[in-house]
């Protein structure tokens, strides 16, 4: 009796420490590209951040933000000022791979947790995991694989492929045939930045192509599609939901409609969550949500779950209760794979007019409950 | 001390700002000021080899970025070599490893970064003004392409070195050691441009910017004093590179494009071209707007800009200029 | 690889070459006249593309958001000339280098903060929409030879207008000797103006001409700049004429690069890497051109002040 007596207060007295302890605010630094060239993907994922945040009205919850102009030094600038200053305990935000493997690394050497609401270079996947980071988007290889097993399914057999010439373009057109059963009919590298397709697409008509597969973020798709309407071309084209996605086809205009592309989220998923998502970002901004604003939004919402559950300062607590990934996504069924990357569904989404708005509607699902495959290189 | 000039005072009250600074910083338990002194520091350096070539040669080089660089990626390949204990290469059964020794890796910065100093130096001094500028560029673009597409050291995507390289057995992560080991590295660099300037190679390159023939004239070839500028200039922003590339634990692609180019000779036109200390203050200013305005808001590039504008606008010779007056030839 | 898809090819590059020619020719004429490296020429690029989108976007009119491009970049251009860069021409070089930057950074925010960051829209005239077929051999973007038909059609009429007008001739006076024809009589500020704003006006044609076809975006002038610049150096600076055979090689060398380079390398090597490799060398191809021309010929290959 005595002994369950002692257990108890025990127990009060720790609960009583733990919900103490909860009390403890978190402070998070945002890294994004606000201007110069792909600065909407930085606004964006910002805007559905301080959503979440404003919507949940955590007064333990403080966010700063600062933009990196897409230069990795200024980022690693940023990071130094955040952790050595403003003593962040979550760094968040990155757009790019490059910033990423910039700041990533050394952030979470020092103990602090990052959140990645866009970039997944594969270094980060594989060997170099790490427990303190976290990808809430997507390896960088998952919506090439998809658009490869979709493009199989549909019974394509000799798609042309092109991206930069960079690392992401690399795994991207690697990540498109791994999952493609069958042969390109060509494959270009672009130089990274290039405005000017005209000589690729006379060698795609040349080629006896039988549909595109291309990956060129931000203007350079922008640039590559109106050109290719322009030249007369009618193969049907698939991409990564990066060249198709909310911000950027009003920019590309009508040329993007049909398009197929792959996406882990579209703004018809129909879950409760993303539906209030969608109606609270267009009523809140003025406009639709894009892809990137709902990696922005989730990330929010992971870090204010795990604050229900664990204090930020006990940083393995903290950590389980990231993995758990205890929120509504508005992606659907979320969880992390063993190196703390989404396990999730990738959809094939088209191009449509709605109410004289380019936007996508899901027609189906290229992969199901998807993880990555460097998994297995992470020690983890 | 009656002796000195403005320009002399202005010059020991800078020593005097960078050796005080990260002190109070240290003091008041800032580390994040010496790291934001620390850039200053090693982009003032870059600015000091540049303006060896411009302010003293009148090489207006666009393509210092590729030195600069080139400094950078050879402490970055040489430590991920070393972390990896990958084996480099082998020459005829001599084995290369890698190494995290700064003491290792200046020396091979300022060796790579020579030769291939000379190779573009020797074709690129045979243009001048706009030419020179240009033709220095399209060398610097061509490395930057390759980086960017060369996957062995990670492309775009750059090349972490995750702990900072070794000194002497000091701590580097500590931010005031590693600060200490920039400034003096700057601090002899520009003892020794300062040695340069007044030494015989000093007045002849000098001469050379001014007036080629009647230095050919008296039997010294311009171009060779020309080529020999360029590349010590290239060294100096060569060994910058390698401490940026440290101070970030991380080099890319982004050290090489010619936005760096670019502001490398920002730092020195802003703050003074030929002028000792033009590039501590040029980068000191350029970083502190970049850093205060960016805090404020997202336009900060604008404002930058009208800085910029108005510094070149009212102040002639760039800002030592403006204080120090024109110069005085002694 | 069929001589269609050569002639094709050919098309592209000359069609990239009139891009250039557009953006170079304000350049060197700038360069030529009064002495100013003018950093801000992208800018101005950017200018002609935005006031287009736009005036495209509320009139439903590419027409008259390509008179609107004209006339936009050009008054940016004289506001800037008689604003800032009149207080440059007696400077050193390295003062305009850093006065234009100046100016970029400023006309970049800007944009950015009027038009926020999202590219704007801007798609081709109805008109030129649809592909034509050349000789019954290919078909081929009718845009993209209307472009090619303005690219020859400036090159002509600044022929013209510096070689038979009155103010060619005081051009031409300008570039040879400045303090002449101030005893002249010739207005020399008007003079300055009215050049500079006449190489707006074309940068901006290029940018509205090119948006059509590419994204238009802050930033869209900065890789543009490079390459005018390039093409000047390759033609001699302050040559008209050099910088129309300049834009010609860079076009096309460019344009053959990305196509054939590819293509060696595939008969000797595996496709991906053929690719990579290829891909890279094909992206410093221009820039090797540059270099090689620059070591023969230091002043560009045609030399316009001696």
């Amino acid at each position: 009796m005595k002994k369950l007596a002692i257990a108890v207060a025990l127990g009060l007295t720790m609960s009583a420490v733990s919900l103490q302890l909860l009390a403890s605010p978190v402070k998070v630094g945002m890294i994004t590209t606000l201007t110069g060239g792909g600065a909407s993907l930085g606004i964006d994922i910002r805007d559905g951040f301080m959503l979440a945040v404003k919507q949940a009205g955590n007064a333990d919850l403080s966010v700063v933000v600062e933009d990196d102009a897409r230069k990795p030094p200024l980022a690693v600038q940023i990071a130094d000022k955040m952790i050595q200053r403003e003593k962040v305990d979550i760094l968040t935000g990155i757009v790019w791979s490059n910033l990423a493997m910039a700041v990533v690394p050394s952030a979470v050497a020092q103990g602090k947790f990052y959140l990645s609401p866009n970039a997944g270079p594969s270094a980060l996947a594989g060997k170099r995991c790490h427990k303190n980071y976290f990808n809430v988007a997507w390896q960088n290889d998952n919506l090439h694989e998809a658009m490869g097993s979709y493009a199989s399914n549909e019974g394509f057999t000799k798609p042309y492929i092109l991206a930069p010439n960079y690392p992401a373009g690399k795994d991207a057109l690697v990540g498109f045939k791994r999952m493609f059963k069958g042969e390109a009919s060509g494959e270009i590298y672009t130089k990274l930045g290039q405005k000017d397709y005209a000589a690729e697409i006379a060698q795609i008509r040349a080629s006896g192509a039988d549909s595109i597969y291309f990956f060129l973020p931000g203007g350079m798709g922008i640039s590559f599609m109106k050109q290719l309407t322009q030249s007369g071309i009618k193969l049907p084209v698939m991409g990564p939901a990066f060249s198709f996605d909310q911000g950027i086809l009003k920019a590309v205009g009508k040329a993007a409609l049909g398009v197929k592309n792959s996406s882990q989220w579209s703004k018809d998923i129909d879950n409760v969550a993303n539906q209030a998502f969608v109606k609270s970002f267009n009523s809140e901004y003025g406009r639709l949500p894009s892809l990137y604003a709902s990696q922005g939004f989730d990330t929010a919402n992971l870090i204010l779950s795990a604050m229900k559950t664990a204090d930020v300062k006990d940083a393995d607590a903290f950590r389980t209760a990231l993995l758990a990934a205890n929120f509504d996504s508005v992606r659907g069924d979320f969880k992390f794979n063993a190196n703390q990357h989404p396990i999730q569904n990738i959809y094939v989404r088209e191009v449509i007019e709605e109410n004289g708005i380019l936007t996508n509607k899901i027609v189906a699902t290229a992969l199901e409950n998807h993880g990555n495959v460097y998994a297995s290189e992470c020690s983890l | 001390m009656a002796n000195l000039t403005i320009e002399h005072k202005l010059n020991i009250f800078l020593v005097l700002l960078l050796l005080v600074l990260p002190a109070i910083a240290l003091i008041l338990d800032e580390p994040f000021y010496i790291t934001l002194a620390t850039k200053v520091v090693i982009l003032a350096l870059a600015g000091v080899g540049l303006n060896l070539a411009l302010g003293l040669g009148g090489l207006g080089s666009f393509g210092h970025a590729a030195f600069f660089g080139i400094g950078g990626y050879i402490a970055g390949i040489l430590a991920s070599h070393s972390l990896n204990a990958e084996l480099m290469f082998s020459v005829l059964g001599v084995e290369f490893d890698g190494t995290t020794n700064m003491l290792l890796i200046w020396p091979l910065a300022l060796l790579v970064s020579a030769l291939v100093a000379v190779f573009i130096g020797y074709f690129s001094l045979r243009t001048k003004g706009v030419y020179f500028i240009m033709i220095t560029l399209a060398f610097a673009q061509m490395i930057y392409y390759f980086a960017i597409a060369w996957p062995a050291y990670g492309g775009e995507d750059g090349l972490s070195i995750y702990v900072r390289n070794q000194f002497l057995g000091l701590n580097t992560l500590d931010p005031i050691i590693f600060y200490g080991i920039c400034f003096s590295l700057l601090m002899s660099v520009l003892l020794l441009v300062w040695r340069l300037k007044n030494s015989h190679f000093g007045s002849a390159l000098q001469a050379a910017r001014q007036n080629e023939q009647r230095l050919a004239a008296v039997g010294i070839p311009p171009f060779g004093i020309k080529l020999t500028a360029f590349v010590i200039s290239a060294m100096i922003t060569a060994l910058a590179g390698a401490l940026f590339a440290d101070l970030n634990r991380f080099v890319s692609p982004d050290m090489l494009s010619w936005h760096t180019s670019g502001e490398i000779m920002i730092f020195v036109i802003l703050g003074g071209v030929g002028r000792l200390f033009g590039p501590v203050v040029g980068a000191g200013l350029f970083i502190l707007f970049e850093y205060f305005l960016g805090g404020l808001t997202e336009h900060w590039a604008l404002f930058l800009g009208i800085v910029l504008l108005a510094v070149v606008l009212f102040a002639r010779g760039g800002l030592v200029g403006l204080i120090a007056g024109e110069v005085k030839h002694d | 690889m069929t001589a269609i898809l050569l002639l094709e090819q050919l098309l592209n590059g000359l069609q990239f070459a009139m891009m250039l020619f557009l953006m170079s020719a304000g350049l060197t004429l700038v360069f030529g006249v009064m002495g100013l490296i003018n950093l801000a020429h992208g800018v101005l690029y950017m200018v002609g593309a935005f006031a287009c989108a736009i005036i495209a976007g509320l009139t439903g009119s590419f027409w008259l958001g390509l008179l609107a491009s004209l006339v936009a970049a050009a008054m940016a251009g004289a506001l800037v000339e008689v604003g800032v860069i009149r207080k440059l021409y007696r400077r050193d070089h390295l003062d305009q280098v850093l006065a234009t930057y100046a100016l970029i950074l400023i006309f970049s925010g800007g944009t950015r903060w009027l038009f926020g960051a999202f590219p704007l829209y801007l798609d081709v005239p109805q008109i030129l929409s649809t592909p034509v077929n050349l000789f019954g051999l290919l078909d081929y973007s009718s845009y993209r030879l209307f472009i090619i038909a303005v690219g020859i059609a400036v090159a002509l009429g600044l022929y013209f207008l510096i070689a038979r007008t009155r103010l060619g001739m005081r051009i031409r006076a300008g570039k040879s000797d400045r303090e002449m024809i101030a005893a002249l009589g010739v207005d020399i500020r008007t003079l300055y103006t009215l050049v500079f704003a006449l190489g707006a006006a074309l940068a901006g044609l290029a940018g509205a001409l090119l948006g059509a076809l590419q994204s238009v975006e802050v930033g869209m002038g900065d890789s543009v700049l490079i390459l005018a610049f390039v093409v000047i150096v390759i033609g001699g600076i302050g040559s008209i004429k050099g910088a129309f055979i300049g834009a010609l090689l860079v076009g096309l060398v460019d344009t053959m690069g990305r196509f054939l380079l590819p293509y060696l390398f595939a008969l000797v090597l595996p496709p991906d890497s053929a690719a990579s490799i290829g891909g890279a060398l094909s992206s410093v191809a221009i820039y090797i051109l540059m270099a090689v021309i620059l070591i023969v010929k230091p002043k560009g290959l045609i030399a316009a002040n001696g």
